[in-house]
């Protein structure tokens, strides 16, 4: 063992949202964290880093804010207070009016950079607790039944009770514990930007569901000009993306105004904030991947190391976020009984606790998905006429709308908004 | 105490030899958490909890501190692979872990040294111990745990007489067993070992389980105040849960040194 060796509780491999998200968690319940991240914070916090936005439902909000991260993003938090879904041509609009279920939102629309940057503020502020390390990579994670043993890139060692898997979709520790996954391709990729729009919102989020996939207009902040923007997630068949991303600015402004309407007056596309102006538009693929585990020996996986799925009902963070509520729960819980906190049983937990629940959204996310990507005559009689169903029943809209505000089922405490 | 025999306290054994054969056997096994002691590892939250707790309050401490035995002179008695031991040791507690049979405590000891405890493993019996006691070798202790063991000695009195004399004054011992129903015979012997098979057959014999008077009455006989009995229940998803007034199969039972 080198001289630098650190020793710590539990170690997250991945500086992610998710995995920041977990360090922040731990270290607010006291558990002695490392975080192994390969960027620097100025580079994660670069806008052209990540464009995209991420809506925090209702269950998430709260977890920011018991693990003390909220303040530093609120001011840049748009709330959706009503959330419009319309099918193509369709005259049937199902609203989720936030009234119905409450006075508070319905979630919000956070740039990813604002999320970071209050993960960022808190992590500071754990420093006892939590050490992040960065940039650097982790060579190499030996499991062994006492504990886990990362080697640096920079040479140092870290031991600890558990190693998490923060690292993404790829994750290396996924595939280096041999653990197999289950994966649908759509076919489809996002096209991402931000637009300006006459009007304000009102913080009002649309979904569109076109064939070619569901277009979502969400609601952000103002910028410091005043313009009042919507993030847009433009979901399109696979082979169509390198036309819509290779044609000109006043080109591509065009194309998006045809698919967006002109509700909100005139729309523009903005340049990322400091970004080329080339830079204005990001894809990302879709698909669902779903891992067969979400535990190994002295191995947790969480986000998108564990499973990947349709942006369709903005689920993909809010499901991190129970992961890392779940299995901080799990661990603090065995801590307060002297138990191991990487041993068998509190993975064990975890597993049981997580397997349930993505399962199900990953199979709603994916149902609804192939349901509106069609344009099968029967199949556009049936949305319609389910939308309206929704729309026409108030329990059963109440319950999709406390689901999708991440507000139903047996929650971590975190996600209730208690302390662990 | 019972009038004892003209053998000497020290050489005579609680132990019965034809159980700690069967233990030797699947020594391995204690920490697979679903192997054959997996009921041990489902019991544990429940009754960590409660130890954790009720030495808090006997002693003064905050259960929620991050080491709330701190300093504590434990003894767990028939510590088997160290499920028991490891918790309150990581809880702060000075922890001494007894077991009759030498390949159980060379894993249990092997297990405490790659997790980083500093538990001290002992291969013996309760009566040497307390011999050394009252040999003046080594300090009495703050608390005695004597948990899953009494139904399988062979000299009930003799066994709760040995753990009174380990005690220091106004101290603590914390015991847990099977009681002798007929819902206990369903539950343990035909439902865990039969069906089930979560324990090898033959692990309990009915026979020996005590019904909770019959503890309390002999923990009284050796000079022991019992202070609370509460039951321990499975649930339907097979984790435990402290139930004060079903004591019908597992209970535990403490008890006070004046």
């Amino acid at each position: 063992m080198s001289a630098a060796a650190l020793t710590c509780e539990i170690v997250i491999i991945g500086g992610g949202l998710a995995g920041m998200t977990m360090a922040a968690a731990l270290g607010s319940a006291g558990i002695s964290t490392v975080l192994v991240d390969r960027d620097t914070a100025e580079t994660r916090l670069a806008p052209a880093f990540d464009g995209r936005t991420t809506a925090l439902a209702f269950g998430a909000r709260r977890l920011m804010q018991a693990i003390g991260a909220w303040d530093a993003m609120a001011a840049e938090a748009q709330p959706i207070l009503d959330i419009r879904v319309a099918d193509d041509n369709s005259p049937l609009f199902l609203h989720y009016d936030h009234s119905e279920v409450g006075d508070d939102p319905l979630g919000w629309i956070v740039e990813n950079r604002h999320i970071r940057w209050g993960l960022l503020q808190r992590l500071g502020a754990l420093s006892g607790t939590v050490t992040h390390l960065c940039p650097v990579m982790a060579n190499h994670v030996e499991r062994a039944p006492a504990g886990v043993t990362v080697t640096l890139s920079d040479g140092r060692e870290i031991t600890a009770r558990l190693a998490i898997a923060a690292d993404g979709r790829a994750s290396p520790l996924r595939q280096q514990a041999g653990i197999a996954t289950d994966r649908w391709g759509y076919g489809q990729q996002a096209i991402v930007c931000t637009v300006a729009h006459e009007d304000p919102h009102n913080g009002v989020a649309i979904e569109h569901f076109m064939p070619s996939g569901p277009f979502a207009i969400l609601p952000m902040t103002d910028d410091a000009e005043g313009r009042h923007r919507s993030s847009i997630v433009w979901t399109e068949k696979e082979r169509l993306v390198p036309y819509y991303m290779q044609m000109d600015s006043a080109g591509f402004e065009l194309a998006l105004r045809r698919k967006f309407g002109d509700f909100w007056g005139r729309v523009s596309v903005l340049p990322s904030a400091g970004a080329a102006s080339g830079n204005e538009r990001f894809t990302y693929p879709l698909g669902l991947m779903l891992a067969r585990h979400y535990a190994g020996e002295r191995l947790a996986l969480i986000g998108e190391a564990a499973h990947v799925v349709h942006p369709i009902a903005g689920q993909g963070f809010n499901l991190s976020v129970r992961d890392i509520a779940a299995l901080a729960e799990a661990i603090s819980d065995a801590r307060a009984l002297g138990q191991d906190a990487g041993g068998a049983e509190v993975l064990a937990r975890y597993e049981r606790w997580r397997r349930f629940d993505v399962a199900t959204l990953a199979g709603t996310t994916d149902v609804l998905n192939r349901l509106f990507s069609n344009t099968e005559p029967v199949l556009k009689l049936a949305r319609d006429l389910g939308l309206a169903a929704v729309g026409k029943v108030p329990p059963l809209k109440r319950f999709f709308m406390r689901h999708a505000m991440g507000t139903v089922g047996e929650l971590p405490r975190l996600m209730r908004g208690e302390p662990l | 105490m019972p009038a004892i025999s003209d053998t000497s306290a020290s050489a005579r054994s609680s132990v019965d030899p034809a159980e700690i054969a069967r233990f030797s056997a699947i020594a391995a096994e204690w920490w697979n958490p679903h192997g054959k002691f997996a009921p041990l590892h489902r019991l544990n939250p429940a009754r960590i909890r409660y130890i954790r707790d009720r030495i808090c309050a006997a002693f003064g401490r905050d259960p929620e501190a991050e080491r709330p035995l701190e300093g504590l002179r434990l003894l767990d008695v028939g510590c088997g692979g160290g499920l028991v031991a490891e918790p309150l040791c990581r809880l702060g507690a000075t922890v001494t872990a007894i077991d009759a049979d030498p390949q159980t405590v060379g894993v249990a000891a092997t297990h405490g040294r790659e997790m980083g405890l500093a538990i001290e493993y002992v291969a013996t019996s309760a009566e040497a111990l307390a011999a050394e006691i009252a040999a003046g070798k080594r300090p009495a202790f703050d608390v005695v745990l004597a948990l899953e063991i009494v139904e399988h000695v062979s000299d009930v009195d003799f066994f709760t007489g040995t753990l009174a004399s380990l005690l220091g004054p106004g101290t603590l011992l914390v015991m847990s067993t099977l009681n002798r129903t007929p819902k206990s015979w369903l539950f343990a012997i035909v439902g865990a070992e039969w069906v089930l098979r979560w324990l090898p057959r033959g692990t309990h014999e009915w026979k020996k389980f005590l019904k909770p008077s019959e503890l309390a009455r002999s923990l009284e006989t050796a000079g022991l105040t019992p202070t609370e009995t509460v039951g321990l229940v499975m649930e339907l998803t097979g984790s435990f849960r402290i139930e004060p007034r079903d004591l019908d199969v597992n209970y535990m039972m403490l008890a006070r040194k004046p």
